[in-house]
């Protein structure tokens, strides 16, 4: 569709003879509403016209204009895929406007039904566009370059050259001149074809060719991503230091997968993570900013094969048997050792807190359901370097652990009957739970830095805080397809400069009726082309030099640079407007 | 006096050489203003000739335009002489203005000890480089100095957003950075970025000028301008460039974005915007070859995709959080 080029130029009546070599055929040639014979007439007649109009360049632009204006509210709006907190967020915030919102799908721009719809009909747009093109074009490539226009003087560029000054005869075969202008056609690349007594030369057929690439490889783009949304899958997982992962679906914490994958897809790897090392700015520009993710993992490609060793860094990831696995995440995990009330202990290790600024202020709970004869909860924020100021609640100043702090609060309660119902491991479920207060009647709150034990009131049981690991969010995803989509999308790019960069011309050279001039003339079928005027006159004046004499070794090819194409003559720059597209108007 | 405050130095100059320059074009197109309509009868007749024998010779003297001062139209001598030194002194400065720039992000690359594309600073003035470059290379070549006006006018506000809003020292990168994609993606981006922006600035003109021509009324500067319909297609020949560069910028983002956040494609605000404009772009090339929308629509759609390529760059990164924000600003 991206096309300026004139399908079929029709500078002057007579310019495109009845009989061209089949070339334009009955696709394109008619001009704006040359394909608009009157609609209706029954079921076919309306099928064609709906036809015609979506597959018009009109629907293609009014689509596309949609498409832009569609993609906007996904940018501005949260969207569930992206930030489905936000989303939360945004419904608490507005009450009346929230729902409204939800119904009409501005929450998941992307997937919804009109979005869809547009850039289906684009595509619908563009296969109808396309099919009749690369018809068109077929035919094109194959047929001779057009018949030479009776009237060369009304081509946009035409010169004229005597051949033998004065009354001296000819001093030329007209054959030979012929030849010798054909001979410097082909050497520019044109396709030449001589007959009638002159000659008829057209290049530039890259340009449609790239043109049909390009959009034929945006179909291909959209394969691609069909195939890798219908047997990719994506999952992540919170590994900490010392833990391990094994692909298979219980140990994801999140996972999407494609209609047509299954579970058997998952490559059986496993790995530990034996070592993250992080670096953040310590300097006055940008403090706190991240300088360094590197995480050392030991991977197990199948069960029982010998491990190895792998570097994780982001924009690193590792692949593992078409699985690629992926550094997007990482956080703090306090290590706490729980003892109840008989002085059993009821929970011991590292319990992953979630960064909720970018401090890495974390949140989290810690749950001892086996603590008796209470079962005892905590929940509270973990901060890696923990600040008070006066009477606000201490925070964290820095995303490095300087100065590790636990802050909790605490809950007991009796014991639960394990339902096996799913629950959040990040907050505490204090439902049937009291908090623990201390004399005032205030919550009882708990700080501890690593190595200090807080024992509750009432000897309900003590809290130590053993130390704190990192832990890194692994995303783990294969997407089958994507390599369809980025070789479509590269030879999009080269279409795409070939329908923009290359520049058909067409140009014929014949012999005055009383054999004494030269005549050229030339026709640019692309805007944006410069010097044709310059060319046409180079090459008339080539032909009429004597043979043998020094002219210039001028060829149509030899474009003349930026310069003087911009200052080119007035013949160029009034090239005639595009008559008619290559879509239907 | 480290590397970082001469480059502060250098690219403060340069907003104030650019200013300078931009007075200077201000003071051509000043010079200029006695031009009478004489221009458009001509033009019109031109551009009737339109499909066959427009290669008149009335046309050809028309086409000589600015690069030689040799106007054909009425210009008094000593306006003639004005309008010529002037655009002289602003092309001067506009370099004196280049190179400094030029100056201020190597220094900034070596006080960085990496390549300059890190920030929006880093960028703007990366792409302001880029557009001035362009411009003189046509000014050079193709006697572009009819741009002058807008383009210093864009250098100098676009240096001196990034030295005022924009502005944050030097530092290292973050991981997400670290990747051979970091340079040819962020290059791709700036130079496609570039080439819209001057072709924006070319539709700009274009507007202005095919309005005059279309009410008989080109006077002033605008009949030093080259035809409505060559400043089309030196727009076209711009955004012909800028286009499948863009196309390869996002392209290359996507797989950046597969290595840094492990997936291509995530609707980010900013991925967002970046097919916005390639869509507007698209729209744009479309419409030129399409009867009823080339001329003025079409130009309006390629100021309609530079105003979204700003807001993607600006309003995305200071309103909208998403992933491409980086160090602050």
């Amino acid at each position: 569709m991206t096309d300026t080029q004139v399908r079929e130029p029709v500078p002057a009546p007579d310019v495109a003879p009845p009989d061209d070599g089949g070339r334009g055929g009955d696709g394109d040639g008619r001009g704006p509403g040359g394909g608009a014979e009157p609609p209706a007439l029954g079921l076919r007649g309306g099928l064609r016209f709906v036809w015609t109009q979506l597959t018009s360049m009109r629907t293609a632009l009014v689509l596309l204009f949609s498409l832009a204006v569609a993609a906007v509210p996904g940018s501005l709006i949260p969207q569930t895929s992206i930030s489905p907190v936000r989303v939360t967020e945004f419904l608490r915030e507005h009450r009346t406007l929230g729902p409204v919102y939800d119904r009409v799908g501005l929450f998941h721009v992307y997937t919804s039904a009109w979005f869809s719809a547009i850039y289906l009909l684009l595509f619908v747009s563009l296969v109808g566009c396309i099919i009749p093109r690369v018809a068109t074009y077929a035919r094109a490539v194959r047929a001779r370059p057009p018949r030479t226009p009776r009237n060369l003087v009304r081509l946009p560029a035409y010169s004229r050259a005597e051949l033998s000054p004065g009354d001296a005869a000819p001093v030329l075969e007209p054959t030979a001149l012929l030849d010798r202008a054909a001979t410097s056609l082909r050497r520019a690349h044109y396709r030449v074809d001589v007959r009638d007594g002159s000659v008829a030369a057209e290049r530039g057929y890259l340009r449609e060719a790239g043109n049909l690439v390009f959009h034929i490889s945006l179909l291909f783009v959209l394969l691609g991503i069909g195939v890798a949304s219908l047997y990719g899958f994506r999952g992540s997982s919170v590994v900490v230091v010392g833990q391990g992962f094994a692909n298979n679906l219980t140990q994801y914490d999140d996972f999407t997968a494609g209609a047509a994958f299954a579970d058997t897809d998952l490559t059986p790897f496993s790995l530990t993570l034996q070592k993250f090392d992080v670096a953040f700015e310590t300097g006055a520009v940008q403090r706190g900013a991240a300088r360094l993710f590197k995480a050392q993992v030991q991977v197990t490609d199948s069960p029982g094969s010998a491990p190895r060793e792998a570097t994780l860094e982001v924009n690193k990831p590792i692949e593992i048997g078409g699985t690629k696995v992926h550094l997007i995440g990482h956080g703090y995990a306090p290590r706490v050792t729980v003892t109840d009330g008989k002085g059993d202990v009821a929970f011991s290790g590292p319990v992953v807190f979630l960064p909720q600024d970018g401090n890495f202020t974390s949140a989290g709970a810690i749950d001892a359901p086996d603590a008796r004869p209470e079962r005892l909860g905590f929940q509270g924020f973990f901060l890696p370097t923990a600040v008070t100021n006066g009477s606000d609640a201490p925070s964290s100043a820095f995303p490095d652990a300087i100065n590790p702090a636990l802050f909790l609060n605490a809950w007991t309660g009796p014991p639960k009957v394990e339902t096996g119902l799913p629950e959040n491991v990040y907050s505490l479920d204090t439902a049937g739970m009291t908090e623990v207060k201390a004399a005032s009647g205030q919550p009882y709150r708990i700080g501890l830095q690593p190595g200090q034990t807080v024992t509750l009131p009432g000897g309900q049981g003590t809290i130590r805080m053993d130390g704190w690991d990192r832990w890194v969010k692994l995303q783990v995803s294969d997407s089958p397809g994507v390599p369809i989509a980025l070789v479509a999308l590269a030879c999009a790019v080269l279409g795409l400069c070939l329908s923009l960069f290359v520049r058909p011309r067409r140009v014929w050279v014949r012999l005055t009726a009383d054999g004494r001039a030269v005549e050229v003339g030339g026709l640019d079928r692309a805007d944006a082309r410069g010097g044709l005027s310059d060319d046409v006159a180079e090459l008339a004046a080539e032909l009429a030099a004597r043979p043998g004499s020094p002219g210039r070794p001028a060829s149509p090819d030899l474009a003349p640079d930026e310069s003087s194409a911009d200052l080119a003559p007035a013949a160029e720059t009034a090239a005639p407007g595009p008559t008619s597209t290559p879509r239907k108007q | 006096m480290s590397y970082e405050y001469l480059s502060n130095v250098a690219f403060v100059t340069s907003v104030v050489v650019y200013a300078l320059a931009m007075f200077a074009h201000a003071g051509e197109w000043a010079a200029a203003r006695g031009v009478g309509a004489v221009e458009p009868v001509q033009e019109r007749e031109l551009v009737g000739a339109g499909a066959g024998a427009g290669a008149g010779a009335g046309g050809r003297a028309l086409r000589s335009g600015l690069p030689d001062g040799s106007s054909p139209v009425a210009l008094t001598e000593a306006d003639s002489q004005r309008v010529e030194s002037s655009g002289r002194i602003g092309v001067a400065l506009t370099l004196i203005g280049f190179l400094l720039s030029v100056g201020g992000l190597v220094l900034r690359g070596v006080a960085g000890g990496r390549a300059p594309w890190g920030n929006m600073f880093e960028f703007t003035t990366t792409a302001m480089v880029f557009v001035v470059g362009v411009h003189l290379v046509m000014v050079w070549r193709a006697g572009l100095r009819w741009l002058g006006l807008p383009v210093t006018l864009l250098a100098a506000v676009g240096n001196g957003l990034a030295v005022t809003v924009f502005y944050v020292a030097v530092a290292p990168l973050v991981p997400a950075l670290h990747s051979v994609w970091f340079l040819i993606h962020i290059v791709a981006a700036a130079i496609s970025g570039a080439a819209f922006n001057v072709g924006g600035l070319m539709s700009i003109l274009y507007l202005l000028k095919k309005r005059a021509e279309d009410r008989g009324t080109v006077r002033g500067y605008l009949a030093l301008l080259p035809t409505s319909r060559r400043i089309d297609l030196l727009t076209y020949r711009f955004h012909a460039f800028a286009f499948p560069l863009w196309t390869f910028t996002v392209a290359a983002g996507a797989i950046w974005a597969e290595y840094a956040w492990g997936r291509y494609w995530g609707w980010d605000p900013k991925e967002v915007w970046a097919l916005v404009t390639w869509v507007i772009y698209a729209c744009y090339l479309h419409a030129r070859a399409t009867a009823g929308w080339r001329g003025s629509k079409a130009a309006a759609i390629a100021i309609l995709g530079l105003a979204s390529f700003w807001f993607n760059f600006v309003g995305i990164n200071l309103l909208v959080s998403g992933l491409h924000s980086y160090a602050g600003v």
